[in-house]
Parts: C-alpha cells; sequence; structure tokens
C-alpha cells in the first residue's frame, strides 16, 4: 500500500488502483456526511479534484493520485457516507482506477513513511 | 497558539481528550473524542455541557437608582428594559446609528442590578460601548473571576437539579441565584441550542468541581464549539459576525419579536435607541432582503459565503451559516434573500463548485425548540 501527502492511500488490485483515504484523514474530517463521487469511464490527471467530502466541519477533495481512467466507484458512500469514518482502510474506497503507469506509484510514502509523516 | 487566551477550565478540557482551536481569541474545544455528530445528538437527547466562559459576564450596578440605569440601557436598544420583571432576563440587541447590529446579548434584571452576557469577540467593544452610554447611571464592572457553562438538553433539569434542587422550578428565561457546594451559581433557565436548559454563572474556584460533578452524571457529556454551532443552526439562532453584523438591521435579520410593541411606533416609549429612524421605517414598510431558512435538496452542505440566485440567474443573496444538521439528518442553512424570494417554499439556487443546485425557503427554526415556558 502507498499514501500521498493528501492522505490517500493507494493499493493495486489486479491491474487496478484503488483509492481511499487514512484513517488520519479521516480523524481529522470528523463525521463525512456527503461524499460526491466522478462519474466511472472518465479519464483524470493526476491532481484534479475527483471526490468532494463533506463532513460536519468543512468540505475536503480527493485529487487524482495518478493518471488513468477511473472504472468503478463506491456507490455506497452515496448512501452511507458515514462509512468513511468507520471503515476507511477498507469498505470506505472511493474508487478505482486504470493507471497509465504503475510505476508512478513509487514516488508516494510506504506505510512507515507516512507514519513519520503524520507524526 | 501562544497569544491566545485560556479558559480557566483549559485543563479539563485537555483531559477530557477536547481538539483545541482558535476562537475569538480563546482556545476552545470544538469537540471532544465523541465528534460532533454524536455530541449534537447527545444533546437532544440527554443533556451537554459547554464551557462558554470566552463570553463576556458585565454587572451594571446603578450610581443612584434603578430607573436611571435601565433609562440608559434601554437608550441603547430597540428593546423593553424597563419591562423586564425583576428575575427575569431577555434577548437584547445593541444597534448602530445605521441600524446596524453591533451585538446580541443577553440580560437580567436581578433587582439592585442588571446582568448581560454578550459575544467573546465583541466583548472589549460591548464594554467600551457601555461605559462610554451609561458611567453616568451606572458602574460597568466585568465579571473576570467566573467562569460561565451551559447545560442543554431534556436531561439538564434532573441533573442540574442534583447541584440546585431550586432549578427545577424556573421557567424559560428566569434567574435566579442559588448556593451551592461550588459557590453561588448564577443561573439561567435559557441557552443557545434550541433546547430547554441552563446557563451557569459559577466562580473560577468552584468551575472545574462543578464540570465534574456534572461530568461524572450519566446523562451529561462534554459538548464543543461544533456541535454548539450546528444545534444553534438547526435551532435558527443567528450567530454574531456571521448572521447578524453591522450590516444587517433586526429587520432584517427577522428579530422584529425581540422588538417589544412599546418600543415601536405608536409604543409608550417608542424609538429613542441607535436606528430608529431605519428600524421603524423597516417594521412599517418591511425589508428588501431577509434573513430565512434553507434546506438544500440532496445532501450536500451549502455553507456560509454560497452566493443565491434566482432561476433567471439573479443575484439574490447569500448564506450566511450553513451545513449538516444531524438532528434534521439533512444539510440546513440561513442566509439573506431579496424579499421577492424571501416568501416560504420558494425555489432558488446556490452557487456550490461551479454548479447551481436548489435550496427551499422554509420556516425557522429546523428542529422544534424545547423551551420550558
Amino acid at each position: 500500500m502507498k499514501f500521498t501527502k493528501e492522505h490517500e492511500w493507494l493499493r493495486v488490485e489486479g491491474d487496478l488502483v484503488v483509492v481511499g483515504i487514512t484513517e488520519h484523514a479521516a480523524t481529522q474530517l470528523g463525521d463525512v456526511v456527503f461524499v460526491e463521487l466522478p462519474e466511472t469511464e472518465t479519464m483524470v490527471a493526476t491532481g484534479d479534484e475527483i471526490v468532494v467530502i463533506e463532513s460536519v466541519k468543512a468540505a475536503s477533495d480527493i485529487l487524482a493520485p495518478l493518471d488513468g481512467e477511473i472504472v468503478q466507484v463506491n456507490a455506497k458512500l452515496a448512501d452511507n457516507p458515514g462509512l468513511v469514518n468507520e471503515d476507511p482502510m477498507g469498505a470506505a474506497w472511493f474508487f478505482k482506477m486504470k493507471v497509465d503507469d504503475l510505476s508512478a506509484m513509487d514516488d508516494y510514502m510506504d506505510e512507515d513513511e507516512y507514519a513519520d509523516y503524520i507524526g | 497558539m501562544a497569544d491566545l487566551m485560556r479558559l480557566g477550565l483549559h485543563d479539563l478540557h485537555l483531559s477530557l481528550g477536547g481538539k483545541m482551536v482558535p476562537f475569538a481569541g480563546y482556545e476552545m474545544p470544538v469537540q471532544y473524542p465523541a465528534g460532533v455528530m454524536k455530541e449534537h445528538l447527545h444533546t437532544r437527547a440527554a443533556a451537554g455541557l459547554f464551557d462558554v466562559s470566552h463570553m463576556g459576564q458585565v454587572i451594571l450596578r446603578p450610581k443612584a437608582d434603578m430607573a436611571a440605569l435601565v433609562a440608559g440601557f434601554e437608550a441603547m436598544m430597540p428593546v423593553d428594559v424597563a419591562g423586564l420583571a425583576q428575575g427575569r432576563q431577555r434577548y437584547g440587541l445593541f444597534t448602530n446609528d445605521a441600524g446596524g447590529i453591533l451585538d446580541d446579548l443577553m440580560f437580567a434584571n436581578r433587582g439592585d442590578h442588571l446582568f448581560v452576557v454578550v459575544n467573546a469577540a465583541c466583548k472589549a467593544a460591548d464594554i467600551a460601548h457601555m461605559q462610554a452610554h451609561l458611567s453616568g447611571v451606572a458602574e460597568v464592572i466585568p465579571v473576570t473571576d467566573r467562569a460561565l457553562l451551559a447545560l442543554q438538553g431534556p436531561a439538564a433539569e434532573a441533573a442540574l437539579a442534583r447541584i440546585a434542587p431550586q432549578v427545577a422550578a424556573m421557567r424559560f428565561m428566569d434567574v435566579g441565584i442559588f448556593d451551592s457546594a461550588y459557590g453561588p451559581l448564577w443561573v439561567s433557565r435559557s441557552g443557545y441550542t434550541g433546547e430547554d436548559g441552563y446557563e451557569v454563572s459559577v466562580p473560577d474556584a468552584g468551575a472545574e468541581g462543578f464540570a465534574r460533578a456534572l461530568l461524572a452524571m450519566e446523562e451529561v457529556q462534554p459538548i464543543g464549539l461544533g456541535a454548539r454551532d450546528s444545534l444553534r443552526l438547526e435551532a435558527g439562532l443567528c450567530l454574531y459576525g456571521h448572521d447578524i453584523d453591522t450590516t444587517t438591521t433586526p429587520v432584517e435579520a427577522g428579530l422584529t419579536w425581540a422588538i417589544q410593541k412599546v418600543r415601536r411606533t405608536g409604543g409608550a416609549r417608542e424609538g429613542g435607541f441607535p436606528g430608529a429612524a431605519r428600524i421603524l421605517a423597516e417594521l412599517a414598510a418591511g425589508t428588501a432582503r431577509s434573513r430565512v431558512g434553507l434546506r438544500p435538496e440532496g445532501r450536500a452542505p451549502m455553507r456560509e459565503g454560497v452566493e443565491l440566485f434566482s432561476a433567471e440567474g439573479e443575484a439574490l443573496g447569500r448564506i450566511t451559516s450553513g451545513g449538516f444538521g444531524p438532528s434534521v439528518d439533512a444539510p440546513v442553512a440561513m442566509g439573506y434573500v431579496a424579499a421577492s424570494h424571501a416568501a416560504i417554499g420558494t425555489t432558488i439556487f446556490g452557487e456550490l463548485r461551479g454548479k447551481r443546485l436548489p435550496l427551499t425557503v422554509c420556516d425557522l427554526p429546523f428542529q422544534p425548540t424545547t423551551y420550558k415556558r
């Protein structure tokens, strides 16, 4: 698993990359009340704002961590945004993408580096 | 947070796991480990304890007679001060000459003096304002050796009555002074959540013991500023600096219930407050815009600053408070809207992330209040 400075996690699943937010991010956000997911079959570039998360406190964005195509989104989050707080590292994944260049993941932090990053 | 002031109960908040944030010059607990949603719902289901010691507590003590103080204080507000009975509290508004709102406040008639509670961010200005207007008739005495705690929710009465049994007999907006193990408690049956409950001023020396005694009760949980905000928003109550300020008048803000008949045109003590010309004219003829409740369709909250439009694209105003209402289980907001679109049931549009999404103008509050009248 890899981690971004924006507190996303990336997990390779077959030829896809699954993306969610970390436990740390979910805790910082507080109770999530709304998630707006991208359309599937959307081409995205690294840094595009593709998910909106609204918590009781504020709105935040999730950025596309890699270049590629959104192939699947987690529809459960629309009905149950609180899943992001309950199981951020598992059931509350946001989207799966087919990436142009898997090696771009190497630029991101591993678990130990992320643990250091959040202190 | 070096330049911030600390509450007397700062260490208690830390020991409870409070997440401290800057607010109005103070380090304040925004939430505890339960989180905003659970804290909000707990307050509506049982009882929540809030530390609001950042707010300004002020005693106005007459130099000669109470009547001169009352008349002087009444001249600062479009509010009936003289008619407030001993042992009662009322909501007030300091206005400026243009009819704008300098601050909103609570004031109580304690027989031989008035007790005033003002917003934290405004308290220095309010104290100076009161000194400027009242120095001839009263001493303006900031109370700096007392914490102010709010206990709100349906179980507040049972909880506080274990410490001061007299509070059970109080009605909404009654005030009283009761001896307790923690020193004399200055209690009002009021608050800012829409729930029944109390605000209690307690001497600093007894404040931690008082707070811990309440928190030890099964019904009582500590509640941070985050839930305080969502609770008051659901209750349709204004937050100074957001929903009301010097650019809004009491009539635009829908606070006409705070302007008693005796101060209005034709009343026995009509006018005679700052901004009277504009405020009385607006009471008679209406305003170009009004504060309204707004229900966004769907689940996406619309927050302060969202611009509002008609279906035809005409700018109507903006949201001044908005978020997710945990008890309503939907996004809720308040804002100012042009009179043409302020009728209940009107559909207007808020611009969110480049899209114009529908909202319905609705009655306030979003959550029925449960004051014990």
